[in-house]
């Protein structure tokens, strides 16, 4: 089996896992996918997974603390959509079915590494500590942005599809080059090496058309740059199913490309930590880069724009919330005594607390001025964005007398 | 006459240039089963079946470089990019490819494909959703660029793209899509050839050009000029590439005062070259420079303030203002 791959390639990996991988790379019978997994829709625990171990390591701590971060961005983004009916926002685009997805890859991840998300990615925000109320600033018409990246790592929203995924890139190679200065400088000082950083670039499955991901990968690939590909296949692209844009399992195209490939259930928060977890240390390694197709479900909407009913069916929407993420992992916290009605009863309270905090930030936003965003246009002194904010703010106050006036107008 | 809105017009052109030509076909992202993020492809697909109006996979590059293809193969292809901001992973094989087959192949080859673009901004929307990039486009020699202010316009402009030899971008006013208008889907009229402009309103002491979504705006900046007892005329451009010089120039001629207006930014836009070439044509018909109204120079501002940033009648009027003030 291992055989069938370019194990030159891979040969970091354990044959055993790398059996694993190739076994579940296919589709089985009777609808079953192959497909990571170690919940299954009523929260038993798969322990005969090589990712097994890694999901043996979370304390109970950390498995509460999953179930939180997943009940806390679903309440959240119940807020956002209300928030978008009652016209307090332009728009919203729902995360709904996919927290499992996104708290599992966000919670694999270490402070000093980056993240460049879509535009859904919430619950990733979550994760990295992002304020949830900056979130809205966005789609409340305020920003364009609404946090610094900085602080968190955390990059902005990226509208434009798939725009994002080259710069995770070469924010990748980037650290591969500091590794390398780092080490030329160590062996000067003899300093210890700081832990290397990895990057994950978040698409999903109608940008995984768009050239810009084929160029990532190939040069994530040339370069084994320590970036992970992580793909929220919710089988929607707006209107358009998966099938449109791949014939095959999205992640088969990781081989081609030559780096491993995987698909894991994006609705079981476990098997996604363990799997992410996985595909940054290796990245950190030097090994290279990894993608993984997340398989899940837009529970929702599109956007609060969108009518799915247009164009799917409610039969299918029924069959997925029987997979539920959130239900599922209560399921298991439950069975294995990791938490009780007292732990779920607060886990609501503050998930209600913090979206009244949310709606209280919205309407406390401030709009922005136009001529403070002209003014960010670029880094350095520019004449005419000079001369068109001194016209607006003329203009504004009323005041555009004949004589600036004649400048020039807009 | 059917009144209709402008998304019904152009639904309606696509669908008579449908039946009329078996080998006019549709592509885009969302334009079958859901009829386009707009509804103006709504219906098409079930009409004309999935081979025909094609859901393609979401990459602009591919939906125009196939286009290319087909259109190389005797298809005349007419593509929907979604949003205004999502054309750029295409730009390359407009300009570099799209725009210049014909010539690179002196006349031998023709490339028949229209690309609809929704542009403009005024709908509260998030970033890359209210751009107006035509300029970029009208700077590359080998493509046609129409944009419609109406609904008998939306009509005859998508059919009359289609039918045209060039590859041909129709900018369609996104918050016009459901401003109503009769269409006169028999005759033409006017409207027959789309690359004139028009005269809209009739005036005599200044002239105001405006094309695609500021064209409603002109027309009541007129209106509240002649309650100053101004007689403005207003020019609906229509036609982005070629401009119908001939037609501006008579008007400024006339008035001896113009005031161009677009929502684009005036920096390196449209408005600057209609000013120069009416400054080159009618230099001593005019009784003040000609003057732009436009964006700034600045990505399109966040929803909350779009409003000081997009011409409205006011900054028209103040235009008209200055113009009068020489
Ligand atoms: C380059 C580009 N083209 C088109 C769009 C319009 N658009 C926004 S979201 C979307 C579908 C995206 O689907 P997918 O990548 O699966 O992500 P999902 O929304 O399912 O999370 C489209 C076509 C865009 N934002 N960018
Ligand atoms: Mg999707």
């Amino acid at each position: 089996m291992a055989g069938q791959l370019p194990t030159t390639e891979f040969d970091d990996i354990p044959d055993a896992l790398l059996d694993e991988l190739e076994s579940l790379a296919h589709d089985r019978g009777e609808g079953q996918l192959g497909m990571v997994q170690l919940l299954d829709e009523d929260g038993h625990f798969n322990s005969g997974s090589h990712f097994s171990e890694h999901a043996k390591r979370l304390t109970s701590d950390e498995l509460r603390g999953l179930y939180r971060d997943m009940a806390t961005i679903r309440r959240f983004d119940a807020e956002a959509t209300a928030l978008q009916r009652q016209g307090q926002l332009a728009l919203w685009v729902p995360v709904r079915g996919q927290e499992a997805a996104q708290i599992g890859s966000g919670r694999a991840t270490r402070p000093e590494d980056y993240l460049f998300p879509t535009y859904r990615e919430h619950g990733v925000a979550l994760t990295r500590g992002v304020e949830l109320g900056e979130l809205l600033r966005l789609f409340r018409g305020v920003s364009n942005g609404g946090w610094d990246p900085r602080e968190t790592n955390f990059h902005l929203y990226t509208l434009v599809l798939a725009a994002q995924v080259p710069h995770a890139v070469g924010y990748a190679m980037g650290i591969q080059r500091d590794a390398a200065r780092a080490a030329a400088a160590g062996r000067d000082s003899g300093a210890q090496a700081v832990p290397s950083p990895a990057v994950v670039a978040y698409f999903g499955d109608g940008a995984s058309s768009e050239g810009d991901i084929h160029e990532s990968m190939v040069f994530a690939a040339s370069f084994k740059s320590p970036v992970v590909f992580f793909c929220q296949n919710n089988q929607w692209a707006i209107s358009v199913p998966t099938e449109v844009q791949s014939r095959i399992p999205l992640h088969h195209r990781a081989k081609g490309y030559g780096f491993p490939g995987l698909r894991v259930d994006g609705n079981d928060v476990l098997a996604v930590h363990a799997v992410t977890e996985w595909a940054l240390a290796r990245a950190r390694s030097g090994k290279g880069p990894v993608l993984i197709e997340a398989y899940t479900y837009r529970q929702g909407a599109h956007t609060t724009a969108d009518d799915p009913t247009k164009y799917r069916l409610s039969e299918e929407e029924q069959a997925w919330l029987v997979k539920d993420p959130i239900a599922r992992f209560e399921k298991y916290l439950r069975a294995e005594g990791y938490a009780d009605d007292a732990f779920f009863a607060d886990v609501a309270a503050e998930g209600d607390a913090l979206a009244a905090k949310s709606r209280k930030d919205v309407l406390a936003f401030e709009a922005p001025s136009l001529a403070e965003a002209m003014s960010h246009v670029y880094a350095e002194r520019h004449p005419l964005v000079e001369e068109e904010i001194a016209w607006h703010l003329g203009y504004e106050s009323g005041f555009a007398d004949d004589e600036s006036a004649k400048e020039g107008g807009h | 006459m059917p009144t209709m809105t402008l998304a019904k017009a152009i639904n309606t052109g696509l669908r008579d240039a449908l039946a009329a030509d078996e080998t006019v076909m549709l592509m885009g992202e969302d334009i079958g089963s859901l009829g386009g993020v707009y509804r103006v492809t709504e219906g098409l697909k079930a009409e004309f079946g999935g081979d025909r109006v094609i859901d393609s996979p979401l990459a602009e590059s591919g939906i125009v470089g196939a286009s290319i293809g087909l259109a190389l193969r005797g298809y005349r292809p007419v593509d929907e990019i979604q949003f205004d901001g999502f054309v750029f992973p295409a730009f390359n094989q407009i300009t570099t490819q799209l725009a210049k087959i014909h010539a690179r192949s002196a006349g031998r080859l023709t490339v028949p494909v229209t690309i609809r673009i929704p542009y403009g901004g005024g709908i509260g929307s998030v970033e890359h959703h209210s751009e107006s990039p035509e300029a970029l486009f009208a700077h590359t020699a080998g493509v046609r660029i129409i944009t419609p202010s109406n609904p008998h316009d939306g009509y005859w402009m998508t059919r009359r793209a289609i039918e045209c030899e060039d590859p041909v971008i129709v900018f369609e006013p996104k918050r016009r899509y459901w401003l109503k208008g009769e269409v006169n889907t028999e005759e033409p009229g006017a409207s027959a050839d789309p690359f004139r402009a028009h005269v809209v309103r009739e005036g005599t002491d200044a002239t105001i050009v405006a094309y695609g979504p500021l064209v409603p705006v002109a027309l009541a900046a007129a209106a509240a000029a002649a309650e100053d007892g101004r007689s403005v005329e207003v020019v609906d451009l229509r036609s982005l590439s070629p401009i119908d010089f001939d037609t501006v120039t008579a008007s400024a001629e006339k008035t001896g005062r113009l005031v161009v207006a677009h929502e684009a930014p005036t920096f390196g836009g449209l408005g600057g070259e209609i000013a120069a070439r009416v400054s080159e044509r009618a230099f001593l018909s005019l009784e003040a420079p000609v003057i732009r109204v436009g964006g700034f120079h600045m990505p399109y501002p966040v929803a909350k303030v779009e409003g000081q940033y997009l011409p409205d009648i006011d900054r028209i009027l103040e235009a008209l203002d200055r113009a009068f003030a020489y």
